[in-house]
């Protein structure tokens, strides 16, 4: 079997036991990705093939006298292109920052750097983290490999592309609004978005900084629960990560059913509007979870509804304020030729960004300004506290909740370009967790009539990964979707 | 809730120091009416007294120590400036001739 078609579990279990070696490994996926990349277009920038041989044989030197390995050594990572990596340019698919070579790693990477995995390139996703589809990329969209005629989903759609296609073995996205979970049920795999302030921060190039949350795209959920050790856990440099401990994530998933487990359906995950094939797949899914041993019963969340309105003020409030430190004087693009700063600003704004930043741009600033603030902006907080009420109030009775993960299957490219509310819309069943702050995963439950694949969500309390997790392995090993590989024609 | 004019997207831009094209004026207006009336729908929501959620941190935030520490060095600060001279960023003219 060749080696680009394990899961990072089996992976590590080869290598650990010197089986295969780093070498044969990054031969592997380079081979891999010389095939299908030109298909799939998952990466923005690969790691040149000669440094990465160069890092694989110099770890595999380094066991040679001892062979102590690390869990990530020597595996195959893809990193999403708004995570700060030194020395290799960070792009966040902006012209933008095109040229813009980190000074220094994202926590994230510095902390799995330790154990010497082969970052094999940044993939590729809507310019700075904004849209659902990795269309409003400025280096062109990725395509899902599944079909290549429809997206993979966004704004992490080069991770999830990149590791449906075997591109890399795990990667690391961004998720901000589902931007984890969305491209990860539209590729077939499972992305991980944790808990608010499990994971640091520190490096991810902000969009909306109190929803903002890096997390795992991988295989497997037992893959998720191994790079999400990885990454997890308190950073003084981001003041919001949570000082608290971290469990051992592969111990959530060890056992193969759900019981004692309360699993709440909410109703308003499934109106008008979900796809009836998507609907039919997630109650099949709830029907395994119950046949597992969860006791299942309908739950309700009425602020639903408002979720879309509320996150596209807040996050593009916080987009508004976090990208004003774009303004060509310290890093990435500058306009030429402008007869005083002012104008420098505005050339430097006005060709940098892409047209959905600068309307999310402009959404956050009028949002914010004067005599508009307290009817938007502050309107919106005050929502977000409802939906969070809701949540708490339902978590006192269930252990989880199960949805959709989107409400159809992954759309063609160029289908909703033109109408950017209907790009929005889309976002509705994931951004509810992301304001709330909660972890949620998504994980294969499906394949639609046209061959494409669809999700399951499975949120819980705040940090509580691990009974996610938990759930998740659970349906995961008691279904064979996991199996299903997307064939990539050359 | 009032529809956002042209010359509101005229004046929301400058705000955030963007520059649109003739063209894009009334694309940005369009758009942003049209988002702008889903987004109203919150209008309907009663929340008096309820408190405003700006940070979901699930925890007080933690300050680190005030110590000093290794910073980045000049040489790598500057490393991705558009322009500079001498260690310091190059800008054009703040004020005009």
């Amino acid at each position: 079997m060749s080696l680009f078609k394990l899961t990072l579990k089996d992976l590590q279990t080869k290598f650990t036991a010197g089986e295969v070696s780093a070498v044969d490994i990054a031969r592997s996926y380079l081979l891999r990705i010389s095939q299908v990349e030109p298909k799939v277009k998952a990466y923005i920038t690969l790691t040149p093939r000669d440094t990465l041989l160069q890092q694989a044989k110099a770890i595999d030197d380094g066991l040679k006298a001892w062979r102590k390995t690390q869990p990530l050594m020597a595996m195959p990572l893809g990193v999403k292109d708004n995570i700060c990596t030194e020395g290799i340019r960070t792009t966040c698919g902006s012209r933008m920052l095109e040229n813009f070579v980190p000074p220094y790693d994202a926590s994230v990477v510095s902390g799995f750097r330790t154990h010497q995995p082969l970052i094999l390139g940044k993939t590729n996703l809507d310019e700075f983290a904004m849209g659902s589809s990795t269309e409003h990329s400025v280096f062109g969209p990725s395509r899902n490999p599944w079909n290549q005629k429809y997206i993979p989903g966004g704004s992490s759609g080069g991770s999830a592309a990149a590791v449906a296609a075997d591109e890399c073995v795990a990667a690391l996205g961004s998720d901000t609004g589902g931007s984890i979970r969305q491209p990860a049920a539209c590729c077939g795999v499972v992305g991980l978005k944790p808990t608010y302030g499990r994971v640091s921060r520190y490096g991810l190039i902000a969009f909306a900084s109190s929803l903002d949350q890096i997390g795992p795209i991988t295989k497997t959920v037992t893959d998720a629960a191994i790079l999400l050790n990885a990454i997890a856990g308190f950073d003084p440099m981001d003041s919001t990560s949570a000082s608290r401990d971290v469990p051992d994530f592969t111990k959530a998933v060890k056992k193969k059913d759900v019981k004692k487990l309360n699993i709440g359906v909410p109703r308003e995950y499934f109106s008008d509007g979900l796809d009836p094939e998507v609907s039919e797949k997630v109650q099949d899914a709830i029907q395994v979870l119950e046949e597992l041993g969860g006791t299942i019963r309908e739950v309700t969340l009425p602020s639903t509804e408002r979720a879309i309105a509320t996150y596209y003020l807040i996050a593009t409030a916080e987009a508004s304020s976090n990208l004003a430190r774009y303004d060509g004087v310290k890093f990435g693009f500058r306009a030429k030729e402008s007869r005083n700063l002012a104008e420098m600003y505005r050339s430097t704004r006005s060709q940098g960004f892409g047209p959905e930043v600068k309307r999310r741009i402009m959404l956050g600033t009028y949002a914010l300004s004067a005599g508009y603030y307290e009817a938007y902006y502050g309107k919106a907080q005050a929502v977000r506290t409802l939906i969070q009420r809701e949540f708490d109030a339902v978590f006192e009775e269930v252990d989880l909740l199960v949805s959709p993960v989107m409400p159809t299957p992954a759309f063609q490219l160029g289908e909703r370009l033109d109408d950017p509310l209907q790009m929005y819309l889309s976002d509705i069943y994931t951004i509810p967790a992301s304001l709330s702050g909660l972890p949620a995963i998504s994980v294969p439950c499906g394949l639609s009539k046209m061959g494409l694949p669809i999700g399951l969500q499975l949120m819980g309390r705040p940090f509580e990964e691990a009974i996610v997790l938990r759930a998740a392995y659970a349906y995961e090993q008691a279904t064979n979707w996991r199996m299903k590989r997307p064939v990539i024609r050359a | 809730m009032a529809s956002i004019t042209q010359k509101e997207v005229e004046y929301v831009a400058q705000l955030a120091r963007l520059d649109l094209t003739e063209a894009e004026k009334p694309m940005f207006a369009d758009q942003l009416n049209h988002i702008l009336s889903y987004v109203d729908q919150l209008q309907g929501v009663s929340t008096d007294g309820v408190p405003l959620t700006s940070s979901i941190a699930h925890e007080k935030p933690v300050l680190r120590q005030d110590s000093p520490h290794e910073c980045l060095l000049v040489e790598k600060a500057l490393a991705n400036a558009p322009e500079s001279h001498n260690g310091f960023f190059v800008v054009p003219n703040i004020l005009e001739k």
